[in-house]
Parts: structure tokens; C-alpha cells; sequence
């Protein structure tokens, strides 16, 4: 008995969560939590607060292939920035972590977007001064990997 | 140009590269006075950090003369006298507006490999691998520094370039660990590693009103200028019973904050050295952690033990066990040097700082080679090989 008590109390606290984000996602009648489940949201946070005007080039380049939303993030700690490709779908790690998923350009995107709202430009590192690279496999294979690394991710 | 660089396992070389140019608005070239050699480049030397490619220019921690700026810089000019932080971090994301300048969100242009072997990136650091940007390093005659007004700090008049060097690289590594760990007054705080990290890390401690300050390390000549230019006391691990010997000097508590400052490549006396060895060159684990096992051992219940020394990757043996349930608090970080290198600056230039003997071998760029072997062997008492490029 105690424990039904109990979960009605929980799922009332839920739907008062859940009526809040909403209500910060003004992009959004459908509860975060199952946003959070749908796997093909890449997310960054950002520092200041952005709107969906103002995107930049790198995120807005991409058109209509994605859907962007924003929301504030809990503790102050900016906004948090949210895109997926309109027909989704999300690859396994070993595609995600090097890169080769069809997300990749997305997810280059919106590291991009990031530094351009942050910084007020994306960081750039080639070309870098270097020696003689032999062509050995390992030295290869980090090329491929570095090469990349801009648009492989975690998510 | 010339540059120092990295060809294979313990194998540096010294080549002719292109110049470095201007890629963004915030970067500046600075024309390298000094370029020292730092533990970290030990790793990379010994291959514990994989992602090396071969003609990598070498080198983090130096200082210099601005030789060009972007359209973006605003704090520099051409003709200043600059150290500059061995991090690169943008310092308008949430973690460098936290001070927590090495985490930066923006700083690495090749966040993909340390999302895959820590789960989030972190920010880069010049000469240090791709995994950490794929930044060209400082032993040549020129360097390019993104984020120029963030990373540079114009040195004053009155603090030589020796002394300047080590504000960039050595002292805020030191800084950030004693400060990090929470050393406070009357605290009794134990350093492991007598190199530029740890004789930095004891100073700070100092600084921040430790009452007791012991470094621990093997090397006689290290350990000299412990006592004598920074002002701690020393053990020798070879000699003493260093748990004991820090039960015996805190009337049996432990010390309040160890501070490790040795890194992945430790060395031990005992039978354990053999098996962390083989462990690692079998690469079942990457890293071997003596000193920081010996740290959480020491430590007394309810203290404070910050790894200050570079890890990789995964560890054996691990004392999970003292750490729970002698409730220890354990950080570690890279260098946050955008937050202290103006504090560390201001005492250089009033005598309470001073770093220039860790500088024992001063050479040219053809000398790299050398340098290294002597930096690694610790041959002829070297602590820091440093470089002249423009000699
Ligand atoms: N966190 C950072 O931002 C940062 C910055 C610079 C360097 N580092 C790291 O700090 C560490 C030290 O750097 P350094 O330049 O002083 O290196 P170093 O090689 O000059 O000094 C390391 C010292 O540790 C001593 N040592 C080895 N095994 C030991 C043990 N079991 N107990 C006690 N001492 C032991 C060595 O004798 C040596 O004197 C390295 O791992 C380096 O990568 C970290
Ligand atoms: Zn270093
Ligand atoms: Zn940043």
C-alpha cells in the first residue's frame, strides 16, 4: 500500500518535471525523457544564451537535413544545443568513434557552431609545421584517425 | 626551419621544417628565446602515448619575443616578452570560465581520439601528440599560438627569460596541484618526484601555508636542490622506509595532501617494478602508477592525494580499497596555467619564485638529441635540457 503511495507521488513529480522542461523547450510538446531515449540527437552545450535565429554557418549550412533545438542547461551552465538528421538513424560506436557514420558531418557541425558562438571562430591546425613523415602503416593509420578525429565522437 | 623532433621510440631528431603562419584571427607567432624539456616528453619519447607521427616538432614549455599578430590579438604587440601556457584553451567556454583552463571544450581541434579513450576531450597542448591537437612544438625558432590573448602572458622586466621559462609549463602545473588538492595552512604536504613538477608543486605548497613540506625522490643532486632552492625537506625512497619515515614525521597521521609528480613511467625499488614493467610492455596496462599507490597508502584518513603526473590510461593494482574506506579525496588534472601564471609571474619578480636552476643544460637546437638522452638518463645531473633556437 505504502508502495503505491509511493509511486503515485513519483509519477506526479514526473509529470511537474516534465510540464517544466517542456515548457523551457519551446521547440518540443513531446517530454524530454523521451527525446533523451530517441538516439538520433547529437547535443552540445554552449555557454551564452543562443536562440534558434541566430545559428551559425556551420549548423544552418546543413538546411534541411537536420532539426535543431534549443533548451537551457541546468546550473547556469549555458544553452544546450541539440540537432538530428530529419531521417535518422544512429550507427554503432566503432562508425561514431572514427567517424564514418552519417552523422559525422553533423556532429563536425556542431563542434563548429560551438566555437563560432564561444570564440567567434573554428580553431584551425593544418597546416602545421612537421619533419619527413615516412609512410609506415601505424604512422598511416594516425593520419586516417587524426584526419578524423574532428568528426568522430563518443555520440 | 630547424626544430627538435619526434622520429620513432626513443628516437628524436633535428630536421628542417616549414615556418609556422597565421590560421586565425586570435593566433600570434612568437619567436622561441628558451624551449625546455619536460617529463610529459618522456612519455611520448618512450611510446606510452601512441599518437605520435613521426617528424612531430617536440616542445611545450617556453618563452619568447612576439614576432607577428593576427587581426584578433588585442593584449599583444610585436616586440613583447611572453611565456605562454603549454595549454591551448579558447577561455570563453564553461570550463574556462571555471579557471578550469585545461578542460576546455574548444581547444583541441581533434577532440574524437581522447573522446575515445576518455570519454570527453579535454583541451590540446602544443608538441604533444594529436590525441592533444596536433599542435607543432616550441624547439624551433618559431611557433604559432592560437588563442594568443588567453595563453600569452607579457613577462616582467624584472624576471629573466630562465626564469619566465618555467611560468610556463613546470610552476602552474605545480600551482594547480597544490591548489587543486586543497593545501592550506598548517597542512603537512608530501610530494613524490624531485623534477621541475615537483619542486614547483612543494614551492606552491609553501606559498599556500604548509607547515611541513617533504619531497621524495632518489636522486641526490634533485633532491640538493630541494632543500636548497626551494626550501622543503627531502627523502630519499632508495634509503628510507617512506611510508614510515611520513608516519614518523606526522606523529603517526600521514600527510594531509600527497602530491604525485612522477607520472606513468615510475620507478620502484621492490620486486613490483619487474611486474609493472612487463604489465605495461605488454600492454595490459599502460601506465605504471608506484608512486600514486605509495601516495594513497601514505596518506592520512579523510586527506587529499592529486596526480599531478600524466597517465594515459588504465592502471593494475589499483588501492581502490584505501581510497574508500580511508575516505581520501583523489583529483588529478593537466595544468590550469591561465589561472595562475599572472600570480606565479608576480612572485618570480619578487624573489619568492625562482626556477632557474632547473635549467642545467642549456644547448642549441642541433644539441636536441643529446638533450634528451641527458634529460632521460638524468646523465651529468640533468634536470631540464633547454634549448636556444637561435643560437
Ligand atoms: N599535469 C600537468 O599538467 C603536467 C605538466 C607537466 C608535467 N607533468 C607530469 O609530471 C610528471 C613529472 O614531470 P617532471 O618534468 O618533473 O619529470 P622528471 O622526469 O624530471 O621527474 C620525475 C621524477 O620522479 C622521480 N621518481 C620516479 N619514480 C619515483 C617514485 N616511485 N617515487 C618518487 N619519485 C620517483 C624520478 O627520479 C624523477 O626525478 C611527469 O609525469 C609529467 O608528465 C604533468
Ligand atoms: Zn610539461
Ligand atoms: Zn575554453
Amino acid at each position: 500500500m505504502t508502495s503505491t503511495r509511493a509511486d503515485g507521488a513519483v509519477a506526479v513529480g514526473e509529470r511537474v518535471v516534465r510540464r517544466v522542461r517542456s515548457a523551457l523547450d519551446p521547440m518540443t510538446t513531446a517530454p524530454p525523457s523521451s527525446a533523451r531515449s530517441d538516439p538520433g540527437w547529437l547535443a552540445v552545450t554552449v555557454l551564452p544564451d543562443v536562440d534558434l535565429e541566430t545559428l551559425p554557418p556551420p549548423l544552418t549550412d546543413l538546411g534541411d537535413e537536420v532539426e535543431v533545438r534549443v533548451r537551457p542547461a541546468a546550473g547556469g551552465k549555458g544553452t544546450e544545443l541539440r540537432a538530428r538528421l530529419r531521417d535518422g538513424g544512429s550507427a554503432g560506436p566503432v562508425r561514431r568513434l572514427s567517424g564514418t557514420d552519417r552523422e559525422a558531418r553533423l556532429r563536425a557541425a556542431l563542434r563548429e557552431a560551438k566555437q563560432v558562438i564561444e570564440v567567434g571562430e573554428v580553431l584551425r591546425v593544418d597546416p602545421a609545421p612537421h619533419g619527413e613523415r615516412p609512410s609506415t602503416p601505424a604512422g598511416l593509420l594516425l593520419e586516417a584517425w587524426t584526419r578524423a578525429a574532428p568528426r568522430g565522437g563518443v555520440r | 626551419m630547424k626544430a627538435v623532433t619526434w622520429r620513432g621510440v626513443n628516437e628524436i631528431g633535428v630536421e628542417d621544417v616549414p615556418e609556422p603562419t597565421i590560421l586565425n584571427d586570435h593566433d600570434m607567432i612568437v619567436e622561441v628565446g628558451l624551449s625546455a624539456t619536460c617529463g610529459s616528453d618522456l612519455h611520448l619519447m618512450g611510446g606510452y602515448i601512441p599518437a605520435m607521427r613521426a617528424g612531430d616538432v617536440l616542445g611545450h614549455e617556453f618563452m619568447g619575443t612576439v614576432a607577428a599578430v593576427g587581426p584578433g590579438v588585442t593584449k599583444h604587440r610585436v616586440g613583447d616578452r611572453v611565456v605562454v601556457v603549454s595549454f591551448t584553451s579558447c577561455g570563453h567556454c564553461w570550463y574556462c570560465r571555471q579557471e578550469l583552463y585545461s578542460l576546455c571544450d574548444n581547444g583541441n581541434p581533434n577532440p574524437g581520439i581522447t573522446e575515445a579513450l576518455w570519454g570527453q576531450s579535454i583541451g590540446g597542448c602544443f608538441g604533444y601528440s594529436h590525441a592533444l591537437g596536433g599542435w607543432a612544438g616550441s624547439h624551433a625558432p618559431y611557433i604559432r599560438v592560437p588563442y594568443a590573448d588567453q595563453g600569452a602572458f607579457t613577462v616582467p622586466a624584472d624576471v629573466s627569460d630562465e626564469r619566465a621559462l618555467f611560468a610556463s609549463d613546470a610552476a602552474p602545473t605545480g600551482w594547480t596541484g597544490a591548489h587543486q588538492a586543497g593545501v592550506g595552512p598548517g597542512d603537512v604536504v608530501a610530494v613524490w618526484g624531485g623534477g621541475g613538477v615537483g619542486q614547483m608543486a612543494a614551492r606552491a605548497a609553501m606559498i599556500m601555508g604548509a607547515e611541513q613540506v617533504v619531497v621524495i625522490d632518489r636522486y641526490e643532486n634533485r633532491l640538493d636542490q630541494v632543500r636548497t632552492q626551494i626550501g622543503a625537506e627531502t627523502l630519499d625512497y632508495e634509503q628510507d622506509d617512506v611510508p614510515a619515515a611520513l608516519r614518523e614525521i606526522t606523529g603517526g597521521r600521514g600527510p594531509d595532501v600527497c602530491i604525485e609528480a612522477v607520472g606513468m613511467e615510475a620507478h620502484s625499488p621492490g620486486p613490483q617494478y619487474l611486474y609493472d614493467q612487463a604489465k605495461q610492455q605488454l600492454r595490459l596496462q599502460t601506465d605504471r602508477p608506484t608512486a600514486v599507490r605509495e601516495a594513497i597508502y601514505a596518506c592520512r584518513k579523510g586527506g587529499s592525494v592529486f596526480t599531478l603526473g600524466v597517465f594515459a590510461g588504465l592502471v593494475d593494482k589499483f588501492p581502490l580499497g584505501a581510497v574508500m574506506n580511508k575516505a581520501l579525496t583523489l583529483r588529478g588534472a593537466q595544468q590550469h596555467g591561465h589561472r595562475y601564471v599572472p600570480e606565479i609571474l608576480e612572485r618570480m619578480s619578487r624573489g619568492e619564485v625562482r626556477t632557474e636552476h632547473l635549467a642545467t643544460h642549456v644547448m642549441s637546437l642541433d644539441d636536441g638529441p643529446a638533450g634528451y638522452r641527458m634529460f632521460k638518463e638524468k646523465e651529468d645531473g640533468c634536470v631540464r635540457a633547454v634549448f636556444h633556437p637561435h643560437d
